[in-house]
């Protein structure tokens, strides 16, 4: 009907659209009867029109013909047409930034301002102010002053807003109008208030006294204005964030108490700020639930949307919280506002039980094509945090899954599916083949090059291992055909792994990495050439070390050591011994739930604690000839919460030394500690080599001693000690105020915890992707058995937990998790000992009355099998 | 905010895609974050697209969102494509939050903050449409809007001022503003009927049958209707 209306205009000839075919050049010409005696109103403001349509849609002035319009323009202040003169402020302010000289109607504009035609003040304020800087503010601003506390309510608001835009530009000359609109503040009008408000708050906001004042003033006093109201609650709630006030005071009740208030802007405002309170208790939760309810089954489609998508945020943290709304929500599932049942549904996945999910599913899959992209992803998280809560589901997941990974959509919305289907491969074994077959399907049309890669390297690792692995294969080998380089260079990368786990399909892995050595790309060919060399030596060990479990070194470490090598250049060739190992694994972490915000972070890789550490470190001259950092512990803590100094210590595990560095606080205003020292007795035959003192440590600035211990070299096994530490230092007494210490001091100590080095200290993680593959390398010729009875423990989980922070080593293939109602368990560690040793651990765990393990270590030292031997027995 | 506009150029060179795809993970972040700067900053953006999705008028208040004409006008196109279909009230997009209206030819649109309090981008929303109704004298359809154009500007203005809700009571707007469209404006129409009458008074034709009582705003009646008067002039 429209359309028809619309092609029959345009036949009409009459042009539907007045301003369709607008020339800019045309229209400046016009401009020019604006220099006409007597101004022809209607015609002029039919022209200024035109060029602010031409401004909005676009179209660009140069300065030049800005400029000439402009000062055309300001003629038209000889009429006094009350519309011709509106607009002649809106064009000034449109063209504040294009033309040159627009203060050369200052003194029209503030003849306005102070003029005796009330329609005109406001409008001319606000025009003034746009084209006004600092210098210029300052002259008219007694005329400022006067119109914030004008009795004109629209004076007044313009003036108030004027000024809010200004304090960006002159914060200081718009703080000397405070008074004023504190004045305005106590308006009648309820506009009026709602900017003075706004301003006061922007003036005041870094003073917390003041802002603590203004809210006592006006929660007694009570607002007109909705918006002054809501933008109070605001505050409040603020302040009571950084405060960290409890919820008993006084302004928690004023938002509680908002929740009474007549208008549902004010309701809803306080109900999302309880809502959004971090630590709210259930019982504080419950008023806000209860009117967010009530506003489900409002006819406002606004009103819906916002009660629903804050409960929503609700059932993340408290689902219980809102399952009283469950029935509300259920009538909301069918909402004709597409954005309105995705919450609902979202949120009764959250808050309902699993009988419900089949329905919800169905009732979502019946729109999802609908919804936008935004709401896709959340839908996504919704059934990613049910399929861990619910891992039965999985089935039921996985085809709703894969039916919206064949639907169109960005970049987020895949990503988030493709992690959600990643994550519920590795938590339901069962689910694993299934899920495979979707992303092989998913990869065969997908134009992002992460997620094709990403699954690439997903197939490679899992492909090998299942029944059929021959099935992925022409997945694979269709992307070396098909793609891009960088998905091409993690084709051949998943095909290597094929090679090198399945003996019966090596031959015609070789005859296909031989194609992929023909590509065009470097990158491609390199990998496949060294993969090709690798697979023909058909040795296990190599397979394992270059195939299956890459480097496992810090990258910004490798760099440095590499950048240093290159500098030095000698005989010797470079050892990859020497490079620090990565301290957290990259890959193979469990995928957090709602992990959309990670992918703010930057995508280089940030330096590692360790590898600050280690720079620290270096730059000791004493202890620049230990050698590379091995491992730093995590801070201990050596003396008890709100005691007078405050000692934590790291301890750095280096090649054949430690040292540990003591993090101390002086927490005494009227003292200042000098040269502190932390000394040392050992228990063992460790032996204290160096001491490195804190200069000096004024109240609550935290300073660093060290103490350099050598490790016993006749004794590899003695990797346990236990010091006794004490802190030992000279005081001097010193003004509370300003600090100034006493001439002379005396020496005190003061006792600290002991501190215990254990056998994690010396061994640092290391992720091996397949374990098996890493235990044939390391072979059995270090093998050792040991069986033990760990009579404490009660249950695996508690076994397992226990023994990964005992030995301080990775679990690997996901072994952590022990698989419920399971009654034996093998769980795989892997590390590296100090010196670069590489070992591996199978714990097998039997659950009788306590629990049996069955140790079984392997690694290339055998001192280091018998120190793990030694310290878990 | 602005940390991440920057993360998002900067993704932009090496992923493929429109950079809209990007926005998407702010949005979905943003959705969740929980800060609510107590500020007057409330409106981001304001406009009225016609039909087929062409900008009327639009204003955007936050010169970090969509700084270009290019960003805008995409940003226009996508809200337009996601809403003109079902009139929702309430859209979620590029972690925006958009109220809209609409009516016969005229789409509204009031854009602010994930954060932002939906219902006072409603009030927004519905003063300008009210005012905006007022002045067209209930005409809220594009031919009319646009033969109205500085009305609409100065009831905007009005309305927000930099992104601050200046009034949100249409009936001070129209006060302030003291426009409104003309009762009786210079069309073809009227001066087919004005000729006519002319005509019939003078030449005493019975030109009765080309009265139409009622005043119609569609031009094709007009056009029509001028054809037939020329006819009939044909005749005399």
């Amino acid at each position: 009907m429209i359309k028809k209306f619309d092609k029959k205009d345009e036949e009409s000839g009459s042009g539907s659209n007045p301003f369709q075919h607008l020339e800019k050049s045309a229209v400046l010409q016009e401009a020019r009867i604006f220099n006409e005696t007597p101004i022809n109103p209607r015609r002029c403001l039919h022209i200024l029109t035109k060029i602010i349509y031409l401004l909005n849609q676009g179209e660009h002035f140069g300065t030049t013909e800005a400029t000439e319009a402009f000062f055309a323009m300001t003629r038209l202040f000889q009429s006094n047409d009350q519309t011709l003169r509106r607009m002649c402020y809106l064009t000034i302010k449109e063209m504040a930034n294009i033309s040159e000289d627009v203060i050369i109607v200052t003194s029209s504009l503030t003849k306005d301002m102070t003029g005796k035609e009330d329609v005109y003040r406001g409008p001319a304020i606000r025009a003034l102010c746009r084209i006004t800087d600092t210098t210029m503010l300052q002259a008219i601003e007694r005329y400022m002053k006067q119109a914030i506390v004008d009795k004109v309510p629209s004076v007044s608001s313009s003036a108030l807003v004027s000024s809010l835009h200004m304090v960006k530009m002159s914060y200081d000359v718009v703080k000397r109008w405070v008074n004023e609109a504190q004045e305005a503040a106590s308006s009648d009008n309820i506009m009026v208030q709602y900017h003075a408000l706004g301003l006061l708050y922007h003036l005041r906001k870094n003073d917390r006294l003041a802002v603590t004042k203004m809210l006592n003033k006006f929660t007694k006093s009570g607002l007109k204005s909705p918006f002054a109201y809501c933008m109070l609650i605001r505050i409040a709630s603020k302040l009571l964030d950084e405060t960290e006030g409890g919820h008993d005071s006084p302004l928690f009740d004023f938002i509680e108490s908002s929740l009474r208030n007549k208008n549902e802007m004010v309701v809803y405002e306080a109900a999302s700020a309880i809502v959004h309170m971090p630590n709210c208790t259930a019982r504080e939760l419950a008023p806000a639930v209860s009117v967010l309810q009530l506003f489900c089954s409002s006819p406002k489609a606004a009103l819906r949307y916002a009660a629903v998508r804050t409960l929503n945020k609700v059932a993340m943290k408290h689902p219980s919280a809102v399952t009283a709304c469950n029935l509300d929500l259920e009538n909301l599932i069918t909402d004709s506002n597409r954005s309105i049942a995705t919450l609902a549904i979202t949120t009764l996945l959250k808050t309902g039980s699993e009988s419900s999910v089949d329905r919800l599913m169905k009732q979502i899959s019946s729109f999802v094509s609908e919804i936008s992209d935004e709401f896709k992803v959340v839908v996504v998280q919704a059934i990613s945090a049910l399929c861990q809560k619910y891992p039965r589901k999985h089935s039921v997941m996985m085809n709703f899954l894969s039916n919206m990974l064949r639907d169109d959509g960005g970049f987020e919305y895949k990503r988030a599916i493709v992690d959600c289907i990643i994550s519920i491969i590795e938590e339901n074994p069962e689910s694993k083949e299934t899920g495979l077959a979707h992303l092989c399907e998913f990869i065969e049309d997908c134009e992002h090059t992460v997620l094709a890669t990403k699954i690439l390297h997903l197939l490679g690792k899992e492909g090998p291992r299942t029944p059929q692995p021959s099935k992925y294969i022409r997945f694979i080998f269709n992307r070396v055909v098909l793609e891009s380089e960088a998905v091409r260079a993690a084709a051949v990368s998943a095909l290597a792994k094929f090679g090198a786990q399945n003996d019966d399909l090596l031959p015609s892995v070789l005859v296909l990495m031989q194609r992929c050595m023909m590509d065009s790309d470097d990158e491609v060919r390199d990998r496949a050439t060294f993969y090709m060399n690798v697979l023909q030596q058909k040795q296990k060990a190599l397979n394992a070390a270059y195939i299956f479990n890459g480097l496992s070194v810090s990258i910004p470490g490798l760099e440095k050591s590499l950048h240093q090598y290159t500098l030095e250049p000698s005989e010797k060739p470079f050892d990859m011994k020497s490079v620090p190992l990565a301290t957290t694994p990259i890959t193979e972490q469990k995928l957090e739930i709602a992990p959309v915000a990670t992918s703010k972070l930057p995508e280089k890789l940030a330096p590692s604690r360790q590898d600050i550490y280690q720079e620290q470190l270096a730059s000791i001259p004493e202890f620049q000839s230990l050698g590379p950092l091995f491992k730093s512990s995590e801070p201990v803590q050596l003396t008890e919460a709100e005691t007078e100094y405050v000692v934590r210590c790291i301890k750095h595990t280096f090649a054949r030394h430690m040292v540990f560095q003591f993090d101390c606080t002086n927490t005494l205003n009227d003292q200042l500690l000098q040269k502190v020292v932390v000394q040392m007795e050992p228990s063992e035959a460790y032996e204290v080599a160096h001491y490195i003192p804190a200069p000096s440590l004024p109240y609550s600035q935290p300073g660093s001693s060290y103490t350099l211990v050598r490790l016993p070299d006749d004794d590899p096994t003695a990797v346990s000690c236990t010091f006794s530490c004490t802190m030992k230092y000279l005081v001097r007494d010193c003004d509370p105020n300003t600090g100034e210490p006493d001439d002379d001091g005396y020496d005190d100590e003061y006792v600290l915890e002991d501190l215990e080095v254990t056998v994690a200290d010396h061994i640092q993680k290391v992720l091996k992707p397949n374990f098996g593959a890493a235990w044939e390398e390391v072979g059995d010729e270090n093998e050792k058995e040991e069986t033990f009875a760990l009579a404490s423990v009660r249950t695996l989980d508690e076994a397992v937990g226990n023994i990964i922070s005992f030995l301080g080593m990775q679990p690997c293939e996901r072994s952590d998790k022990v698989p419920e109602n399971k009654n034996s368990h093998v769980l795989f560690l892997a590390g590296v000992f100090r010196g670069g040793h590489d070992v591996l651990v199978r714990a097998r765990l039997a659950l009788a009355d306590g629990v049996t393990m069955q140790v079984t270590v392997r690694s290339t030292e055998e001192t280091v099998v018998d120190v793990i031997l030694a310290s878990v027995g | 905010m602005c940390s991440w506009f920057q993360v998002g150029s900067a993704r932009r060179v090496t992923a493929q895609g429109s950079p809209r795809q990007h926005r998407v993970s702010a949005a979905a972040a943003e959705m969740d974050s929980t800060s609510l700067e107590p500020s007057l900053y409330t409106v981001k953006a304001v406009f009225i697209l016609d039909n087929d999705g062409n900008r009327l008028l639009s204003k955007y208040y936050d010169p970090e969102l969509y700084p270009t004409m290019k960003e805008q006008k995409n940003f226009e196109n996508n809200v337009f494509s996601k809403t003109h279909k079902a009139d929702n009230e309430i859209a979620f997009l590029e972690g925006m939050t958009i109220v809209y209206k609409s009516s016969i030819d005229l789409f509204f649109y009031v854009v602010g903050s994930a954060q932002e309090n939906e219902l006072m981008l409603m009030s927004v929303l519905n003063c300008l449409f009210d005012s905006i109704s007022h002045i067209l004298r209930k005409n809220v359809e594009r031919r009319c809007l646009l033969d109205n154009m500085e009305g609409v500007f100065l009831a905007v203005d009005e309305i927000i001022d930099g992104g601050v809700i200046l009034e949100s009571d249409s009936q001070q707007v129209l006060q302030k503003v003291n426009y409104r469209a003309d009762d009786n404006p210079l069309t073809e129409q009227s001066v087919a009927q004005h000729l006519t009458e002319k005509l019939a008074l003078t030449t005493n034709v019975s030109v009765m049958s080309l009265h139409q009582p009622s005043v119609c705003p569609v031009s094709l009646l007009c056009f029509s209707q001028s054809s037939r008067l020329g006819r009939s002039l044909a005749t005399l």
